[in-house]
């Protein structure tokens, strides 16, 4: 609740902070502290605030933090839940696959992926969007339709390309980022702090495959569909004006579990696996398809790799 | 000589604050006016808190918008300054070092507006604590936008350094010294350049927007900054001569002016040759280009602004390269309203905008600011104008000699405590 907490609270900051020079940030975060504390706020709002940087929180402090976080959401949703904090495995690179000529352009993965990562319903994000392109053109982002609707898929004379993280080993968004909110796992996986995020949103300025989306307004997830089992970077409830993004379902990934995209894919058209691993299924495409990769030209370097089986 | 202690300089802060709250009836309206304004924004920015950026109309695909268009525009504001220290102090030009500290209160105004604009700009605006150095975990040097907050906090705080001793040592009746102060105001030329060049770096290193990617965009902001900063001093002063016994030559405005056309005929030199490699070479990155200029499709909202700013420009620098025109207070008047809406178009929200659109996936989302983030906007604007105002009044004050020690000693005993003010500001 501590969220909520805070929202209801801003107001009464809100007066004071538009007259603020930022050299008064000290100051300022004192103001909100005290704020905090005069609105007999709770402990775990000024907790919230305080939080440290994922990677600075000692194995205790994560505990109390994830324990707070477990019952923030458990009092908001009434639902119980357990959010992982499972790191990276020794020589795992995680690498996704994406076969064109299969790819239907039925966005079953969109909404699976919606389901299993508690996407926010109501102010929509969806981590994948899947682009209609005419196959005279071939993939030319520039010529994309993101909202076709038509009757039955596939339509005659097109193609289609989903599109969501790259993972990329060299991610822009992560350089650009002020507050280091943002980071490559070992895994590969390109993770966010929510709580350490900002939302100054220059990490979508630099993410060339509006991969990064941003809680315009306050997130929300039924309760009776809310999936609870959960990770620290995953699926757990973002709050509102953070960044977030596809995690390669990291609460199932770390786990050996398949992504709910590739799950729910009904033609096979997505492949995932270990790139390290010489027998994984995303490195035998590799060997014996030829594969490319989005906007190779930025060097980004995806983990992400496109393909045409037939 | 002497030292200044911290005791004194409270004395002169509380007596300044006193000063800058008593002025005449015209004074008091403005000041007015200004909070009004500024409450009005405030209640704005007090929906926007309690509803998220949602109540403004960016979305993911055009992430950054109005708030951020004027942060880079007023960056340029800020930078501007050294328009005057550079012909003040490097070739101790008389005319213009008697107005420098005006430039310099300008920066400080304008930084102010900055950071209020980025913080309106900011989802978790509670959260600023996480960019303090040490305290939070600053992305320095990796994030451009970490080395912006760096360098705009050193021009700040060089700035306000500068003005509050000069005015302190004004007001003190003693000569201020340069061994002190004179490295500080040098200092802050190169800040003013790299300020500018920061911010133009932050959009320059973003390889996914091709609109920004190029190489002119740093010395293109530098460019158009050196015109729009002193289209505002140069209002600026002549409404202080009107208003004030404060003398600034027409030597003075017309070397400005000058110096303006200079800098705009090289901005708009970048910005043919800007033009001349996106439209030749025709690759898809001239559809940013074609957004602006042109339109796409449909969608053409962003054209009347896009060709707006050349033609003020190329009006204004007409008038201003020749001299009868910059000379005349009319034509000087005009030459400067142009430049301020060119440049506000063209490193504003015609920078921003046309870079995020199309997005980085192909889709045309159109932009135009919600009430909300206009009446923020305002606000911020009215923030730094008061900022603005009160630092004028005090400047304007200190060195016609209206207001110093002994005069607040003597209004002490005569047991009023402010000197009258001879100006209504």
């Amino acid at each position: 609740m501590s969220d909520l907490n805070n929202r209801n609270l801003k107001p009464a900051a809100a007066d004071s902070e538009p007259g603020m020079p930022r050299r008064d940030f000290l100051k300022a975060a004192a103001g909100t502290l005290a704020t905090l504390a005069l609105s007999g706020c709770t402990k775990e709002a000024i907790e919230a605030f305080l939080q440290k940087h994922f990677q600075e929180l000692s194995p205790e402090e994560l505990k109390t933090v994830v324990a707070r976080l477990e019952r923030e959401c458990q009092e908001k949703q009434g639902v119980k839940v357990s959010i992982s904090t499972k790191a990276a495995a020794p020589g795992v690179l995680f690498g996704a696959g994406l076969d064109l000529s299969r790819c239907i352009g039925c966005r079953r993965c969109v909404y699976g992926c919606v389901k299993e990562n508690n996407l926010s319903r109501n102010h929509q994000i969806q981590w994948i969007r899947v682009l209609e392109q005419e196959k005279a053109k071939g993939v030319n982002l520039e010529d994309a339709n993101p909202y076709y609707d038509p009757k039955e898929v596939p339509r005659e004379g097109y193609f289609y390309i989903p599109v969501s993280c790259q993972h990329c080993r060299r991610p822009p968004c992560v350089k650009v980022c002020p507050v280091k909110a943002t980071w490559s796992e070992p895994d590969g996986i390109v993770v966010v702090d929510y709580n350490w995020c900002i939302g100054c949103r220059c990490c979508m300025s630099a993410c060339p495959y509006g991969a990064r989306h941003f809680n315009w307004g306050t997130p929300s997830v039924p309760s009776k569909h809310l999936n609870p089992r959960m990770h620290y970077f995953g699926n757990r409830p973002r709050p509102r004006g953070v960044v977030e993004k596809c995690t390669f379902c990291i609460q199932r990934t770390r786990e050996g579990r398949y992504p709910a995209c590739v799950e729910a894919c009904p033609v096979g058209a997505r492949k995932f696996g270990n790139l390290l691993d010489r027998k994984s299924e995303i490195r035998q495409i590799m060997e014996r398809k030829r594969v490319f990769v989005l906007k190779a030209e930025l060097n980004t370097q995806p983990t992400f790799y496109y393909f045409y089986s037939l | 000589m002497n030292k200044v202690t911290f005791r004194e300089l409270l004395r002169f802060g509380f007596y300044a604050l006193r000063y800058m709250f008593t002025g005449g009836p015209a004074y008091y309206l403005w000041l007015a006016f200004l909070v009004a304004l500024a409450l009005w924004g405030g209640l704005a920015y007090r929906e926007q808190l309690t509803q998220g950026l949602v109540a403004t109309n960016m979305r993911d695909q055009v992430s950054w918008a109005f708030y951020v268009g004027n942060f880079t525009f007023l960056v340029g504001v800020a930078a501007a300054a050294i328009i005057l220290i550079i012909p003040a102090y490097v070739y101790d030009w008389k005319p213009i070092k008697e107005v420098a500290i005006m430039g310099e209160i300008l920066a400080i105004s304008a930084l102010v507006m900055c950071m209020l604009f980025v913080l309106a700009d900011l989802g978790q605006p509670e959260m600023v604590w996480h960019m303090i150095p040490s305290v939070g975990k600053l992305n320095f040097p990796a994030s451009l936008l970490a080395w912006d907050v760096v360098v705009l906090n050193l021009y700040f705080l060089l700035n306000l350094v500068i003005v509050v001793y000069l005015l302190y040592c004004t007001y003190q009746q003693r000569p201020y010294n340069k061994y002190f102060v004179v490295p500080l105001i040098l200092l802050s030329i190169p800040l003013a350049i790299s300020i500018h060049t920061v911010t133009a770096f932050i959009y320059n290193g973003m390889a996914a927007r091709p609109f920004w990617n190029a190489s002119i965009l740093a010395p293109r902001f530098l460019a158009s900054a050196m015109c729009s900063g002193p289209a505002i001093l140069l209002i600026l002063f002549q409404i202080l001569r009107h208003t004030t016994r404060f003398e600034i030559k027409d030597e003075a405005l017309w070397k400005i002016a000058e110096i303006m056309a200079y800098a705009m005929f090289i901005n708009l030199f970048l910005q043919g040759a800007e033009v001349f490699k996106e439209v030749y070479s025709s690759s898809e990155h001239v559809v940013h280009f074609n957004y602006l200029f042109v339109g796409l499709g449909h969608h053409r909202s962003l054209v009347p602004y896009g060709w707006g700013a050349v033609i003020c420009s190329l009006l204004a620098f007409g008038l201003f390269i020749i001299p009868a025109t910059r000379r005349h207070p009319v034509t000087l008047n005009l030459g400067c309203l142009l430049i301020y809406i060119g440049v506000y178009i063209e490193k504003g929200m015609g920078l921003v905008i046309p870079g995020l659109t199309p997005d980085a996936l192909g889709e045309i989302y159109e932009y135009v600011p919600t009430m909300t983030e206009v009446r923020i906007g305002v606000a911020c604007f009215s923030i730094g104008f008061l900022v603005y105002t009160f630092l004028t009044k005090l400047a304007v004050a200190i060195t016609l000699g209206d207001f110093n020690r002994n005069m607040v000693a003597a209004g002490d005993r005569r047991g009023r405590p402010i000197p009258r003010p001879s100006t209504p500001d």
